[in-house]
């Protein structure tokens, strides 16, 4: 098990305060303008050898993602720097723990960030529902403003720096990094078309980079402890640490900072009391969040909880919100549910993800109560495949691939329950 | 895509709300907001602006707030931005309210991992209690709403209520925070398990001990 020295988020629970002075007690802030020092390339090297993936679902590395950046902005074109906090995605529960109980983390982070992608100043999205949590990053952030850690010659770096929070409304798909910026220009949040990529012309058609909030709060540390202690965790291609969320059918749901790549029986079994009523009991489990397709308990208990891990079992690690399911789930009520989530949250720009999401709910209903055909089945499918890939996001992707799943694991439970409901109905007629 | 809601009738929101306008200390807000992004891009702040206007209007009506027709157009008018710009976002996200709301917005999370834990058992507390989703209760106390993942996972099931989150929820729980809203009393916000702190396994953490009581400082154990 990770040991609690190795742990970056060390006020994940809240036991005290989130304030600077408290922060920098822990350790944030502690010579920023040393670790900036080195200058902007180094910066952005180290993070390229920390192994770092965004910690925001694609697991893009980081580094690269930041070098992309121009190297020479020009004050009419100023390069920004936009920290993706419209945390939305079913299951995923940690940067609102960041946030509300470790702020300085990030915006230290943000800083450094924003330096070695030479940006002029950085916007943190943080979702409207985040109500309590954005009133909290607000006060750290005047905090920093008013220590002199942004603002001009931010943190004694003699590099002028800001951090706005701006605060979304309720759009899960806020949380694209295009619809990010749409949303940022007071606009409705629907994903542009790429190319252009964001590097290229992003926020106020400026160069722009999105980065999730746990990859830009880990950055600090792995300045201040080296690439090769973060890369010392995981395995190759999948380094480091990570805050996994436990959610569902386990006896004690948590937010937990564990080494990449722990197996996932053991995560759950360390930290969160087991599998409610037994190992057993286990049905499913979704190890990403919503967007990922399940994965049945027999392939999942040993599975390295990586990136790499979970893809191998035909899924993925997402943002490592792991949703557990025992033998009590309704599990194609738990997939509709999900259907319903994305018909919900459709921007509705594209015609196969604003129909097909809305199609794909219905018929799924339909397929919780059995009132369907068997052949019903492949037609959800081919419906599925013909919105995954066809749509400007992955939207269309996301609403499609937990009916995919749904259907290649479970297809005995749904045909089982179209027969029930067509028994039912001949055993009426024939009294 | 959302379902719209019923826009309630314009002749009688406009003879209410014409002559809206920001009051002295939300004005002071709202040109703060706008300050934090480049000129010429005051369009941004426009979120920012309508949350504080529905805030405003709740304040007036001690409801939770909501975006009468008038009030989208002043907003619009204070960013120069045309009203459809700012009509497009006021429908586009969920938490500006289009219709009047009730002194409490009761926004229970539906989505599966809260469903997993038994956010049925909790829109059934609501439903004993009187509220039914979608609407205002007579006495315009609650607006019963089932919403989409509110990214309390770890704690479900959930709900929220105006601006306060409570977590950790189950029939009874969820009954009482009902009871003592309609009492005029706050409940507990947060977790509502006796001994939870907030995201940690219940009955005591299994990492960071050294945090519990203090303000401990890893740094020495480098």
């Amino acid at each position: 098990m990770l040991a609690d020295k190795d742990r970056i988020f060390t006020n994940l629970y809240g036991y005290q305060d989130f304030a600077l002075k408290a922060a920098q007690a822990r350790g944030d802030w502690d010579k920023t303008a040393d670790l900036m020092k080195v200058g902007q390339d180094a910066i952005i090297e180290e993070v390229k050898a920390s192994g770092l993936r965004g910690r925001g679902g694609a697991g893009f590395p980081t580094g690269m993602k930041w070098s992309f950046m121009p190297k020479t902005p020009t004050p009419e074109r100023p390069n920004f720097l936009v920290i993706n906090a419209d945390e939305s995605e079913p299951g995923s529960c940690k940067d609102r723990e960041i946030i509300r109980h470790d702020p300085h983390k990030l915006i230290e982070g943000a800083l450094i960030a924003g330096f070695a992608m030479r940006a002029r100043a950085a916007y943190i999205y943080i979702r409207g529902e985040y109500i309590f949590e954005a009133k909290i990053l607000e006060k750290a952030v005047a905090e920093a403003y008013s220590a002199g850690l942004l603002g001009k010659n931010a943190a004694k770096s003699g590099y002028d720096f800001d951090v706005f929070v701006h605060r979304g409304a309720g759009a899960y798909i806020c949380g694209e990094e295009t619809a990010m910026i749409e949303s940022l220009e007071g606009k409705k949040g629907q994903p542009r078309l790429k190319p252009p990529f964001p590097a290229g012309a992003g926020l106020y058609g400026c160069p722009t980079t999105v980065n999730n909030v746990e990859s830009i709060a880990v950055v600090p540390t792995i300045l201040r402890r080296g690439a090769a202690w973060f890369k010392s965790f995981g395995r190759e291609n999948n380094h480091g640490t990570k805050l996994f969320q436990i959610s569902g059918h386990v006896e004690k749901p948590c937010v937990v900072e564990e080494e990449m790549g722990i197996p996932f029986r053991e995560l759950i079994e360390k930290h969160c009391g087991g599998i409610r009523g037994g190992w057993d009991n286990l049905l499913a489990v979704i190890p990403g969040g919503s967007s990922v397709p399940l994965v049945p308990a027999a392939m999942m208990m040993d599975v390295p909880m990586d990136f790499d891990g979970c893809k191998a079992v035909g899924s993925g690690l997402g943002t490592a919100a792991v949703i557990v399911m025992d033998k009590s789930t309704d599990i194609v009520r738990a997939i509709s549910r999900l259907s319903y989530f994305y018909k919900h949250e459709s921007c509705g720009q594209c015609t196969p993800c604003r129909e097909g999401t809305g199609w794909m709910w219905r018929v799924m209903e339909k397929m919780r109560t059995g009132n369907a055909e068997i052949g019903d089945i492949d037609t959800l499918y081919d419906v599925t495949k013909q919105v995954e890939g066809h749509t400007i996001c992955a939207l269309g992707d996301a609403a499609a691939w937990p009916i995919q799943g749904l259907i290649k694991h479970f297809r005995p439970e749904m045909e089982r329950r179209i027969n029930e409901a067509k028994g039912d109905n001949m055993l009426e007629a024939a009294e | 895509m959302a379902d719209a809601v019923n826009i309630p009738d314009e002749a009688e929101t406009r003879a209410k709300w014409s002559n809206f306008a920001f009051s002295k200390e939300y004005k002071a807000r709202a040109d703060m907001y706008i300050g934090r992004y480049p000129a010429g891009r005051q369009q941004s702040a426009v979120m920012a602006l309508l949350d504080l206007a529905q805030r405003q209007v709740g304040e007036e009506t001690h409801t939770q707030g909501w975006l009468p027709v008038p009030v989208i157009e002043y907003v619009a008018s204070y960013l120069g931005m045309p009203y459809m710009r700012t009509y497009e976002v006021a429908t586009f996200y969920t938490m500006y309210n289009l219709a009047p709301v009730g002194r409490y917005h009761v926004q229970v999370c539906g989505t599966t991992p809260c469903m997993l834990r038994g956010s049925d058992d909790i829109l059934a507390a609501c439903k004993s209690r009187g509220l039914v989703k979608g609407a205002t209760t007579p006495d315009g106390m609650f607006t019963l709403n089932e919403v989409e993942c509110m990214g309390n996972c770890a704690s479900a099931p959930m709900v929220q209520i105006n601006d306060d989150n409570y977590e950790d929820l189950d029939h009874g729980s969820m009954t009482a925070i009902l009871k003592d809203l309609a009492e005029g009393k706050q409940p507990k916000i947060g977790t509502q398990l006796p001994g939870r702190h907030t995201v940690e396994p219940y009955g005591g953490a299994t990492t960071l001990h050294a945090m519990v009581d203090k303000n401990h400082d890893y740094r020495g154990e480098y």
